[in-house]
């Protein structure tokens, strides 16, 4: 017999959101100078959270001025060690208010809170703590005897991680001696306002740590500001490109983590109720909103079909609902666009002749949901198969030999990810040498770790965030290329 | 002493270890510092570019599956035959105007350049390779991989020196590449490609094309089975900024134009860092 599980919902008292929330620039909270203003919702039930500052042209201007002059007068000449204190210092902020950053993002972001809780939160704290002693040791990365930082860096970070992607940003930024203005995305402010709330706390200088609400125009003004020497960006690959172009010829540093559409390839010999969770973890771990996420699964033909009948079974287990109820497994869709553009490509999963298969779960009234999906019959040249769904959808595809494997995995201009499972080491090593993808997980699915490397081959951007590769990113050197 | 006419050589372009003359049938005149004739340089077309990256694309595949130690004994290789060669390689560099001594000086740096980088082949990995402590029960490390197919630019200035400082560490780091020579003086780096193809370096790594900057490249920056590009010898901003920009198309890596470099001077490890991608692999630990 099955047992009901009974509503266990995390409080929403730790979070006291304001009902509007001006720009962040030089230490203060100011309202836009010429920008506007825009709700912010809470994507599982369409309540407005807040009402947020759109930034103007003179807005994003005061960001970098503010930015600048930090970086001139206080933050680039700070010894390095100071700088990791304040770096340590926000760490420890984060840890001490994790519940209520926790709680804050899942209503803003619509995850649930058992990711916001136990995956983002732990890893925002960890960014800063490992970044923070980086900031007196950069002679020691290997990146020539007295690397130096590189100015004012403009970030532009998605909806899908808020908070983590502002710490993957500002904290290597922070520490290779660089101040920030960075951008949250439109539909997910309220995390990375909570954090210049932090900065305050930490009493980090007015101007290093700068934050711009708005929307692409904002974002656009940003990175093609003059006075800006860097700009890092987390996205689609079609914004991506549109950087590369407004930047070419200006010299600016540039790193871009963009779209994937990753293999996780199951071999007959792998245990198979592993792999369905490590699936599962791929793919439908934060509602599929993950760029790295295991959107194609390419299994082994001879194990198949037992393969997709554990995984249904599996997949109709999983709790979909309050974002805040601590035993949901999937939460809301981020926005009501997001929702059309997975709505879309699935369509076309239909109409281009694969079966599609839904986990059997009640989606509620209000808010955006898409319940867990899966397509099978999908061929190479299905657009399912090819284009980022960025949702809880699933495309299967075969295989038969480990080359076959290979040729189909690499099959396509991203390279963000990829996942193997087998129980055989050196097919395991084979594998992880020939798929062209920036992050290789064997046997796991969906790790993440400060310490590790993490972005693209081919269209999936370049750069790294996290381990000393991402200093790079953020220093000038003669032993780096520029 | 009986006075004996000289055999000249025909200067053509270096495709899939083949020599093939341009598909155009164009060739343009080379002169030397002093106006004099030299010799007719292929005038490479469109095609010849597209037919280098199909080849590249195809030498990519072996030279990237070598083994680090095969690849720096082939560098170390190109080195030896270019020592062999080292005083037509002075004369072809002194003939585009510079100093005997002036020659002498880029050959050699250029000899000793191959002997740097074949040496880094086996320790890229190691330099700039990590083993990372990630907290929880996993085993965690990144390698730098070659990026792909590279097209690089060589300078006009030290024309030799220049082509070989590019196209060295991108073999190096186990890339395979597209080189567009100097305008003004191919004719060192088409001998460069007379060494390259006795040294075992498989057919199709190294291309080398001679002709026009702005009629070859634009196709080049928005070929989409090119990953990286560098402009060391585009002295041309606007056509800089045109080729970065054509470049966003697939998200090719790029380096800029250089021309204040000093060849010369040691490269460090900005041009291995240039184009090679870091992978990171994980796995759990357990019994």
């Amino acid at each position: 017999m099955a047992f009901e599980y009974a509503p266990a919902p995390e409080s929403r008292s730790v979070v006291d959101i304001a009902p509007s929330y001006g720009l962040f620039v030089d230490g203060e909270f100011t309202d836009p100078v010429d920008g506007g203003w825009r709700d912010t919702v809470n994507p599982a039930t369409e309540e407005v959270l807040s009402k947020v500052a759109d930034a103007g042209p003179a807005d994003v201007r005061r960001a970098v001025q503010a930015a600048r002059t930090a970086y001139e007068q206080v933050w680039g000449p700070m010894p390095g060690r100071e700088r990791a204190k304040y770096l340590y210092r926000i760490a420890r902020l984060i840890q001490e208010r994790s519940r209520e950053l926790a709680v804050l993002e899942t209503l803003d972001n619509g995850k649930p809170i058992r990711e916001s809780r136990d995956v983002d939160l732990p890893l925002v704290a960890a960014h800063f703590f490992y970044h923070a002693g980086w900031a007196d040791k950069l002679e020691y990365a290997g990146l020539g005897p007295r690397p130096r930082p590189l100015g004012v860096a403009a970030q532009v970070i998605p909806w899908n991680f808020p908070l983590l992607m502002l710490a993957w940003k500002v904290a290597p930024a922070l520490a290779c001696g660089n101040t920030v203005v960075l951008k949250p995305a439109e539909t997910t402010p309220l995390t990375a306002l909570a954090f210049a709330d932090i900065c305050r706390q930490a009493d980090l200088p007015p101007g290093v740590v700068n934050i711009l609400t708005g929307a692409g125009e904002t974002g656009r003004l940003l990175v093609e500001d003059p006075d800006v020497d860097k700009v890092a960006f987390t996205g689609s690959t079609e914004v991506g490109r549109q950087i590369m172009r407004t930047l070419a010829g200006t010299g600016t540093r540039l790193t871009l983590e963009l779209g994937g559409k990753a293999a996780n390839v199951v071999f007959d010999d792998a245990p198979i109720d592993q792999a369905v969770e490590g699936i599962v973890n791929g793919i439908y771990f934060n509602q599929g909103h993950v760029c790295c996420a295991g959107s194609r699964l390419l299994v082994q033909e001879s194990v198949a079909d037992e393969l997709l009948a554990s995984l249904k079974r599996r997949l109709a287990t999983l709790r979909l609902g309050d974002p805040l109820d601590k035993n949901t497994d999937i939460g809301a869709i981020n926005s009501a666009a997001q929702l059309a553009r997975i709505s879309e490509l699935t369509a076309a999963g239909d109409d281009e002749g694969a079966e599609r298969w839904t986990a059997p779960c009640e989606l509620p009234d209000r808010g955006y949901w898409f319940p867990p999906t899966i397509f099978t019959g999908v061929t190479q040249a299905h657009r399912i198969a090819r284009e980022e769904i960025f949702g809880p959808v699933l495309s299967v595809l075969t295989f038969r030999t480990p080359e076959e494997a290979v040729e189909k995995a690499n099959n396509t201009p991203y390279g963000l990810s990829a996942g193997i499972w087998t129980e055989k080491g050196s097919r395991i090593l084979w594998m992880a040498q020939r798929l062209r993808a920036g992050v290789v997980w064997a046997n796991t699915f969906n790790r993440f770790d400060p310490t590790s490397p993490f972005g693209g081959y081919k269209e999936s951007g370049f750069g790294r965030e996290g381990g000393i590769a991402g200093l790079a990113a953020y220093l000038e050197s003669s032993e780096v290329a520029s | 002493m009986t006075d004996r006419l000289e055999v000249r050589k025909t200067y053509k372009l270096f495709i899939g270890g083949a020599f093939p003359r341009s598909e155009s049938g164009r060739t343009y005149e080379v002169l030397a510092a002093d106006g004099s004739f030299l010799a007719n340089a292929a005038l490479a077309s469109r095609k010849d570019g597209r037919n280098a990256v199909v080849a590249a694309r195809k030498g990519f595949a072996s030279w990237s599956g070598a083994t680090a130690y095969n690849r720096g004994q082939v560098l170390y290789r190109v080195a030896e035959l270019m020592e062999g060669r080292r005083d037509q390689f002075v004369a072809e560099v002194a003939s585009a105007g510079v100093s005997a001594d002036q020659a002498v000086a880029e050959v050699d740096a250029a000899i000793d350049l191959w002997v740097w980088y074949a040496g880094w082949t086996d320790k890229l990995a190691q330099v700039l390779g990590s083993a990372n402590p990630v907290a929880g029960p996993y085993f965690n490390f990144s390698l730098p991989e070659p990026t792909g197919v590279v097209v690089a630019v060589a300078p006009d200035r030290t024309p030799l020196l220049g082509l070989v400082a590019v196209v060295a560490p991108a073999l190096a780091a186990g890339n395979a590449v597209v080189a567009l020579a100097s305008t003004s003086a191919p004719l060192p780096a088409i001998t460069l490609t007379e060494v390259l193809a006795t040294s075992d370096v498989p057919g199709g790594v190294v291309n080398v094309l001679t002709g026009r900057q702005e009629e070859i490249l634009p196709w080049l920056a928005s070929h989409a089975d090119v990953d990286g590009l560098d402009l060391a010898g585009v002295t041309d901003s606007d056509l800089a900024t045109a080729l970065e920009s054509e470049a966003a198309g697939t998200l090719k890596r790029v380096r800029g134009p250089r021309p204040h470099q000093d060849w010369a001077a040691a490269p460090g490890l900005a041009p291995l860092r240039a184009f090679v991608e870091t992978k990171t692999v994980w796995h759990p630990q357990g019994v």
